[in-house]
């Protein structure tokens, strides 16, 4: 039969019905429903098993708290596990599957771990994977991997996207029940700029599950009239199915909008889900209270829910849980859960009141002073035993029963400052904490004020008071009438006696056992207590089980409840999933690309690209019938060294120094002297660290009497302009100096080797020939008429120049470049040439500036000038900086030619063993250089200087390698620098 | 002296394209020249007279000013981005440096960035996606920087339905695509 | 974290990148400091549970360098200064 539980009423659309799949077995539902609500309309409450006993188990709840309903939504790779039934917007075709059950949800093989449920006490894995410690990667951890988790993962990649964004207002209203309702109107009416938001896909909060009247009518249709007025303010943002995960500092809130996940599919090019920062200027948390149980033998089987819960699925959702109810409670509000079960015509067979006092419900069996004492029913309540005041106890056949240990307020997001809930004796509950958020407050239920006038009354005092704040004057105007009754409740956490297992946090299955067991053991304060018996780190993170517990704990201790104290509430509030944090930033679009002026050019010839940060450079480029990239790379660094290569440098950081005190700036920021640069000339620099390691370099160009042009390293390009930044700003602030990052402004190319300037003087508009344009010159030349610069640097040790246009213009040279080339068979080399042109040369590059380097050790020692103060100076003299027998740069060359080089590989003399007292240093850098026909490197060496022709092993004990090789000076090519001033 | 260069834009095509996605135009802008403007120390009363006399605007913080031939933004303190039409101002330095002498630090910025001017009714949807800034209220004239999408931007609000995007011309792919994606999401 | 940015207002401190405490800008004179006096400005400060003057720079904004007086336990953020104007009021110079 379908849907054999549906009653009348309801907030749901049965003009529609639409069709679902648990488990493969084909259910019908209609819009408005949730997948728990249209389960257990259809008959359904077995839809889980527990995490450690695999225990059979239906929703506790009919909200985000639920510990118990977790399933797997859709299926391929949308599939989703540990989502919550009681949460999850039905939509037609829906597919759901239990999980955390084999073969089959209703015989589970792993139940057997119920039956050793002695074994599996609090500090199980504690105890029990102890020993012997061999054991535990190879069988312990598998084991339990495969024993324990929820749902499965898919292994596939997530289709669909996530987006990101930015949210300001006045005042953030958290919850849209009675008091967020009324604090939004208040806010709204006033004119302030309000976002409301509510984690369900309908507003109004408790009072969609109520039957209780809000100024005449029923409290459903007066929210659905509040949310109609805030919807014509444009000043109010309301946004449903959006989650307010945490509070963090200065009033800024982070909240997901699950925008597509009551749909099948998002639609095109629509996100599954928003990331939302929202920041606030105040605050209201009107996030409600949550349902707890009590804790009693077998409380666990479905059937047994929480007695509000059962009210909503009958009252919101027209769904009567089971035919035969009972409902046990300690207070108030669980018999208003049977009262309005009994209006519903369900069959309300026992109402279990833990109050020996008060007045008896009409119409029903109110049984005062009673307590319920087991259940029964293997995958579903079937009876319940009661245990009179008398002490008789009878056997009451249910199929539902409702539980109603009082209510907590949701103070969660008021305490993400580390701030303590403080203890209310009038409702047995924790509320909000003076020392929360800053500009945060609470109201309704969630400050813990229960009723519905209380709500309406808070929501607007608090809304009234946080505007006052803000100069905005928000009226207190006439409330809606509405029920103000008391809170009636007396402290009631576990019943007494019985053998069995009374459920605790169910989710995490633990029992009131385990927390005496943890007791006994000393784990006594909150936070072992959690850690000890996994008390509230499921998934729900305890939202139903963890005042129980403390309260538990502080009854076996002997002290009070706020004396025990809860744990500490950290964001999220309910789960996020990891795509939703990532955003858009994931696969390619991990991160945005940055593309080089001759990157379309690059790409024709089909160049291999390398990221080097951001950076796509081409890192060779392999003409036809290459098949290695060896051959590549050999072949740019021999054409270049024959003839002429080109290189895009564009990636190297340029920044535009000025002003009167540009020169003086220099001296302060580079280790060796700028002031005596000419104009018209550049000289290579060396940036150190205040604590005298080396961590820049690059050559800076004089292009005017107050202007330079500084390169950096690609890598360290943000972080030099960060601290010429700080040194103009805070160390000489009375410095007359301006800086512009140019890096992007102007395509950078590098042009090597012996033809290098015949190439250029074809392309360029002025004469550069030695005498006009000098090794080490720099000046502003134009390039058919377009304006460039010229440095003629070298970093490969050839005669090389450096030519620059603006950016637009670069692919134009690159293609100019190779087109005047011709002639000369010029080449474009990538980064591994360079790479090679510069280890031959012996320059530094990322490697030797490790970090750990100072210029002595990179043997430019010579360069730190003591006659002016820079950055770095003073502290680049340390005692163990200046050890004469500290590590030196030194070439490297295998003895026998063929030999092969390993970078990393550590220097040991012969005959020393491979061991940390005999390590010498390390090869920093290895290429084939194809000019000398072997394996060369560069390395640190302890007092390498001094062994220039020794030879020694560099040994790889990683790499299982080991080389005899011989020390040479680390400029192996042109170290007369012949070359660079042909 | 040979030809001259041809120029790409920073998308790599030969002529600025524009993208329409739903109500949200996107168009690639290559016809401005920028230069940074930067007071030298004690120099401020100099740059002001200079600034007035060639009508050049220089707007408080955070704010953007129009004119003819040159609009400026407020970049960092003392220091200002100025805009000129293209054609007539390519060598953008050589046309600005005369008119401040040597009171101003005056350096070539147009090849920078990659500028995106979007348009739409209200863009205040797709701004909310993209950034940081309160473009709600924001008012018309706010220039500030940015971050979209890891890409450090400037962002001038002239309208609530117009916006000038300034985003590392490098990654003016990476930044187009975010701005369609995005705006996909909010149609 | 918000900044109140003395120029901007107030900014996410996501736009910011963190240095240290603000003793750093009382960097000795190279020529005159010997090495361990050099030694005890950059290594040796105070690391208080409380305020905390310490300088942020402003990297996807204006550029600028801030002194934020904040407090480190509750990250509430009592003051915000241009590092340069406290520079210049400390008679730090060339």
């Amino acid at each position: 039969m379908s849907q054999e539980n549906r009653i009348s009423g309801g907030q749901i659309d049965r003009s529609k019905t639409w069709r679902f799949t648990f488990d493969g077995v084909s259910y019908q539902g209609h819009p408005g429903d949730t997948l728990a609500s249209a389960l257990l309309a259809n008959g359904v409450r077995l839809m889980g098993r527990s995490f450690k006993y695999h225990r059979p188990r239906g929703p506790l709840s009919a909200g985000s708290e639920e510990p118990n309903a977790l399933v797997q939504l859709r299926s391929g790779a949308r599939q989703e596990p540990n989502t919550r039934a009681t949460v999850a917007e039905l939509f037609d075709g829906l597919e759901a599957t239990s999980q955390n059950a084999w073969p089959s949800l209703k015989f589970d093989a792993m139940a057997i771990n119920d039956r050793l449920n002695t074994f599996f006490t609090a500090g199980f894995y504690y105890k029990t994977f102890m020993w012997p410690a061999s054991f535990w990667e190879k069988v312990y951890e598998p084991i339990i991997r495969r024993a324990a988790g929820l749902g499965a993962l898919t292994r596939q990649e997530d289709p669909d996207d996530y987006d990101k964004g930015f949210l300001h207002c006045d005042l953030l209203v958290i919850g849209a029940g009675p008091a967020g309702l009324s604090a939004a109107l208040t806010a709204g009416r006033a004119g302030a700029r309000v976002i409301l938001a509510d984690e369900d896909f309908r507003m109004g909060g408790r009072l969609n599950a109520e039957t209780l009247e809000v100024g005449g009518q029923p409290g459903a249709d007066w929210a659905l009239g509040a949310v109609a007025e805030l919807s014509a303010m444009p000043n109010v943002r309301l946004m449903t199915r959006t989650t307010v995960i945490g509070a963090f500092d200065h009033g800024i809130y982070g909240a997901v909008e699950r925008v597509s996940d009551h749909l099948a599919v998002p639609a095109k090019g629509k996100p599954r889900q928003t990331l939302w920062r929202i920041y606030s200027r105040r605050a209201i948390l009107a996030g409600g209270a949550t349902e707890r149980p009590i804790a009693f033998e077998n409380n666990d089987r479905p059937g047994v829910m929480l007695a509000g819960a059962l009210r909503a699925y009958a009252n919101r959702w027209g769904v009567a849980v089971g035919d035969r109810v009972a409902v046990f409670t300690n207070n108030d509000d669980g018999l208003r859960s049977a009262m309005d079960l009994k209006a519903r015509g369900v069959d309300v067979v026992a109402v279990i009141d833990a109050r020996k006092d008060g007045d008896l419900l009409p119409g029903v069996r109110h049984l005062k002073g009673a307590e319920v004492v087991d259940t029964a029913g293997r995958l579903g309540l079937k009876s319940v035993t009661i245990r009179q005041a008398d002490g008789r106890t009878e056997t009451v056949a249910a199929t539902a029963l409702g539980v109603s240990g009082g209510w907590n307020p949701n103070v969660n997001i008021s305490s993400h400052h580390r701030s303590r809930p403080v203890w209310d004796e009038g409702i047995q509950g924790f509320v909000p904490g003076e020392d929360g958020p800053p500009g945060l407050t609470a109201a309704g239920a969630a400050a813990g004020v229960l009723s519905t006038h209380g709500a309406l009354a808070g929501g607007q005092a608090q809304a009234v008071a946080a505007l006052a704040d803000l100069g905005i004057a928000a009226k207190a105007g006439d409330l809606p009438r509405a029920e103000d009754a008391p809170v009636s409740i007396v402290p009631k956490w576990y019943v007494s006696g019985g053998k069995g297992r009374a459920w605790i946090d169910p989710q995490n299955d633990v029992t009131l056992k385990d927390v005496k067991l943890a007791q006994k053991e000393n784990f006594s304060s909150v936070e072992h207590l959690k850690r000890y018996t996994t008390l509230g780190m499921a998934t729900d993170q305890g939202k139903t089980g963890n005042v129980l517990g403390l309260a538990v704990m502080a009854g076996l201790t002997g002290k009070t409840i706020p004396e025990t104290g809860t744990t500490i509430y950290r964001p999220p509030y309910t789960p996020v999933a990891m795509g939703t944090l990532a955003g858009r930033s994931r696969g390619k679009e991990f991160k945005p690309f940055r593309l080089t002026p001759s990157h379309k050019w690059a790409e024709e010839q089909g160049a291999v690209f390398v990221e080097v940060g951001m950076w796509l450079r081409a890192q060779w480029l392999p003409r036809p019938g290459e098949t290695h990239w060896r051959q590549s790379v050999d072949r740019e660094v021999l054409a270049t060294r024959k003839s002429v290569g080109i290189c895009d440098v564009t990636t190297l950081g340029k920044i535009d120094i000025q002003g009167t005190d540009a020169a003086a700036f220099l001296d302060k920021v580079y280790a060796n002297n700028f002031a005596s640069l000419a104009v018209g000339k550049c000289r290579y620099g060396l940036m150190l660290r205040e604590d005298g390691i080396v961590y820049d370099d690059g050559t800076t160009a004089r292009m005017g009497e107050n202007e330079y042009v500084m390169t950096t390293t690609t890598a360290n390009a943000v972080l030099v302009f960060r601290n010429l930044e700080y040194a103009r700003q805070v160390l000489w602030p009375e410095m007359d100096v301006q800086l512009i990052s140019t890096t992007e402004a102007w395509a950078q190319f590098s042009v090597a080797g012996p033809n290098a300037r015949k190439l250029l003087q074809k392309v360029v508009d002025q004469d550069i020939s030695d005498a006009a344009f000098p090794y080490m010159g720099a000046g502003n030349i134009t390039v058919g008429g377009v304006r460039a610069r010229l440095f003629r640097i070298s970093f490969s040790g050839e005669l090389a120049y450096e030519i620059a246009v603006p950016t637009r213009y670069g692919d134009a040279l690159v293609r100019r470049l190779m087109e005047a080339g011709q002639e000369f068979d010029a080449i474009v080399y990538g980064t591994e040439a360079l790479g090679v042109m510069r280890v031959e040369k012996g320059h530094v590059a990322g490697n030797e500036l490790n970090g750990q380097s100072t210029a002595l050790n990179m043997g430019l020692g010579k360069m730190v000038s003591k006659k002016k103060d820079s950055i770095g100076m003073v502290l680049s003299q340390r005692e163990g900086m200046v050890d004469p027998n500290g590590y030196r740069l030194v070439g490297v060359k295998p003895v026998d030619p063929k030999g092969q080089l390993t970078a990393g590989s550590h220097f040991l003399e012969h005959g020393a063993a491979p061991v940390i007292e005999n390590d010498g240093g390390w090869l920093t850098s290895k290429v084939y250089s194809p000019h000398l026909g072997c394996d060369i490197a560069l390395g640190y060496l302890k007092a390498g200087d001094q062994k220039i022709g020794k030879r020694m092993r560099a040994v790889n004990l990683l790499a299982k390698t080991e080389t005899e090789v011989e020390i040479v000076s680390p400029h192996f090519f042109d170290s007369e620098g012949e070359r660079l001033r042909g | 002296m040979a030809d001259t260069l041809h120029a790409l834009t920073a998308l790599g095509q030969a002529a600025p394209q524009t993208h329409q996605v739903g109500p949200y135009r996107i168009e690639e802008r290559f016809d401005v020249a920028l230069a940074s403007v930067a007071i030298r120390k004690g120099r401020a009363a100099d740059v002001t007279r200079a600034a007035q006399a060639a009508g050049i605007p220089l707007p408080e913080a955070a704010r953007f000013a129009a004119g003819n031939p040159y609009s400026a933004f407020w970049v960092a303190p003392e220091m200002w981005f100025v805009e000129a039409p293209f054609a007539t101002h390519e060598d953008i330095v050589a046309a600005v440096k005369p008119l401040f002498g040597d009171a101003a630090s005056i350096t070539e910025q147009t090849d920078a960035w990659v500028r995106f001017d979007l348009s739409a009714p209200d863009l205040g949807p797709l701004m909310e996606r993209l950034c940081n800034v309160d473009f709600a209220t924001a008012p018309d004239g706010f220039a500030t920087r940015t971050v979209i999408e890891h890409i450090g931007c400037y962002l001038i609000r002239h309208t609530a339905g117009a916006v000038t995007l300034y985003g590392a011309r490098s990654s003016a792919k990476s930044l187009l695509h975010c701005l369609e994606v995005t705006a996909a999401a909010v149609i | 974290m918000i900044i109140n940015h003395p120029i901007l207002g107030p900014r996410d401190s996501q736009e910011f990148v963190y240095l240290g405490s603000a003793e750093l800008m009382n960097r000795p004179d190279g020529m005159t400091t010997g090495v361990e006096a050099f030694h005890n400005w950059l290594y040796n400060r105070d690391n208080p549970a409380g305020e905390h003057r310490e300088l942020w720079y402003h990297e996807q904004g204006d550029r600028s360098w801030l002194v934020v007086t904040r407090n480190t336990v509750t990250h509430e953020i009592r003051s915000v200064e241009l590092a340069r104007d406290v520079a210049k009021a400390m008679g730090r110079t060339k």
